[in-house]
């Protein structure tokens, strides 16, 4: 198995790789990971990670910047229904836009657009921005394969100040709470992606890894 | 509920781990890797590495203990000491690190700041901040690990921070740092009165209650060093004490 992580130009992707590396190792299952800015080598992938760090804009003008790149995903993705994971960025990037920075399109996978979040007690208060830390898990649908093991209200790292807004809810896999419910897990189909950083969210993120690995949305289909 | 996080800090220099009391006395016990895996496996929320030596020869070794410890811990990890750069922030995040802290460099170029987030992000650009009291009610900021002051308003200095790209404070009481006796929560409630952004508290702990009085006065981060790494506490009672007043916190069964 070939898994491919996308370089956008943008993010910490040595977390990434060394996360996905322990996966495979502990899967004891023979597998590639690879980091790659190459249009052909994201052809021959059989899984696709795009992590992304920093601004949606930032991202998106990394991705497009990298020949090719946008017709292979497309056609991987969508045509050939390679399973595939957004991390963060890599995720808000599967929305219809971003308005981070301007408005710019976003590869219109799932519905909805990243909106500046405010988070506030119920009292107005206002919560720390971004969202910094730990937060729980609330399983949308909990028997989704990629959610195998996983615990309702298990934490996971996020860092963000924008969020999907307007979503399908039948994409939502997992909510957050922060201020009010934010989208955690999305997905539909093959493709799936997680506002929190997976790579970084300790036995949770790596569960959910070793599900991503092992994930055969089309024999689910 | 967003959890708060117990972050354990570790003073390095030369490739290994020290702690100094009031930034002056350094000891030396351990392998930082060695410790991080150990705090991470006893439920720590992130690790925070402290390069205390500065050297251009001590930028070689944070650089692999960085990189050996991202290989096995999968928790945040935040690096600062001598970091003077985009270039030097390149380097740490391209070993492992996920959050980048500055100090003393910040207060010479704060448009380093702005640099470092249009860079990398503002989730990766930490202003550590070394604020002492000055008999008025407010405190200064101090950099070059506390031994030089700057005339520079602390709250003031978040706040432009925040408007300069930052995306978190650690505040360290230099009043209080190697005390242990609990963190200066005056200083805590007048950041977070002026700023949004995460604040991380530093310096002074000595007990797990604590731990809930840097929460209780807007902390969402707590960070210590030597009485985690002297084993006078243990990560587990911060986080006991914590969910024992009613706050949120990320179970150790998540850890292990």
């Amino acid at each position: 198995m070939r898994i491919a992580i996308i370089d956008p130009g943008s993010g910490n992707l040595a977390s990434v790789l060394r996360a996905l590396e322990r996966v495979v190792a502990e899967s004891g299952r023979p597998a590639q990971v690879a980091v790659t800015t190459d249009a052909a080598e994201l052809r021959a992938a059989d899984r696709i990670v795009l992590p992304g760090q920093g601004a949606f804009a930032a991202c998106r003008r990394g991705l497009d910047a990298l020949p090719g790149m946008v017709d292979a995903l497309e056609d991987a993705v969508l045509r050939r229904k390679k399973p595939f994971l957004g991390i963060c960025v890599g995720m808000q990037l599967m929305a219809e836009r971003g308005l981070e920075h301007g408005n710019t399109p976003g590869l219109g996978w799932i519905a909805g657009e990243i909106a500046p979040i405010d988070p506030r007690l119920p009292d107005g208060a206002a919560l720390p921005l971004p969202q910094m830390g730990w937060n729980g898990l609330d399983l949308a649908q909990p028997s989704h394969p990629l959610l195998a093991g996983i615990s309702p209200g298990s934490h996971a790292y996020f860092v963000h100040s924008y969020a999907l807004a307007g979503g399908d809810p039948a994409q939502l896999l997992a909510s957050t709470d922060y201020g009010g419910p934010v989208a955690a897990i999305v997905g539909r189909d093959n493709l799936a992606g997680t506002q929190f950083h997976v790579e970084k969210s300790s036995l949770v993120g790596l569960r959910i890894l070793a599900n991503f690995l092992n994930w055969a949305p089309e024999a689910a289909a | 509920m967003l959890a708060l996080r117990v972050i354990p800090c570790l003073d390095v220099k030369d490739g290994r781990v020290v702690k100094g009391v009031n930034f002056l006395e350094l000891r030396d016990a351990g392998d930082p890797v060695e410790q991080a895996r150990i705090y991470d496996r006893e439920g720590a929320d992130e690790v925070t590495f402290l390069d205390i030596g500065a050297s251009h020869e001590g930028r070689d070794t944070i650089l692999d203990v960085v990189s050996r410890t991202a290989a096995q811990v999968f928790i945040p990890l935040t690096v600062g000491g001598g970091v003077r750069s985009v270039e030097d922030m390149r380097r740490l995040l391209l070993a492992g690190a996920d959050k980048i802290s500055i100090n003393s460099s910040a207060v010479a170029d704060p448009a380093l700041v702005t640099r470092g987030a249009e860079a990398f992000g503002s989730q990766a650009i930490v202003v550590a901040v070394d604020a002492r009291g000055d008999g008025k009610g407010g405190w200064e900021v101090f950099t070059h690990g506390g031994r030089r002051g700057t005339g520079i308003d602390a709250v003031q200095w978040c706040q432009q921070a925040e408007a300069r790209g930052a995306g978190e404070i650690l505040l360290t009481s230099m009043d209080r740092d190697g005390t242990r006796a609990g963190f200066d929560l005056a200083l805590l409630r007048a950041v977070r009165s002026a700023i949004r952004l995460p604040i991380v508290a530093s310096g002074g702990v000595g007990e797990a209650q604590h731990f809930v009085d840097g929460a209780e006065a807007g902390a969402t981060g707590l960070l210590a060093a030597s009485v985690f790494h002297y084993g006078q506490m243990r990560i587990g009672e911060a986080k006991a004490a914590l969910a024992a007043a009613g706050l949120p916190v990320r179970p150790l069964a998540e850890s292990v």
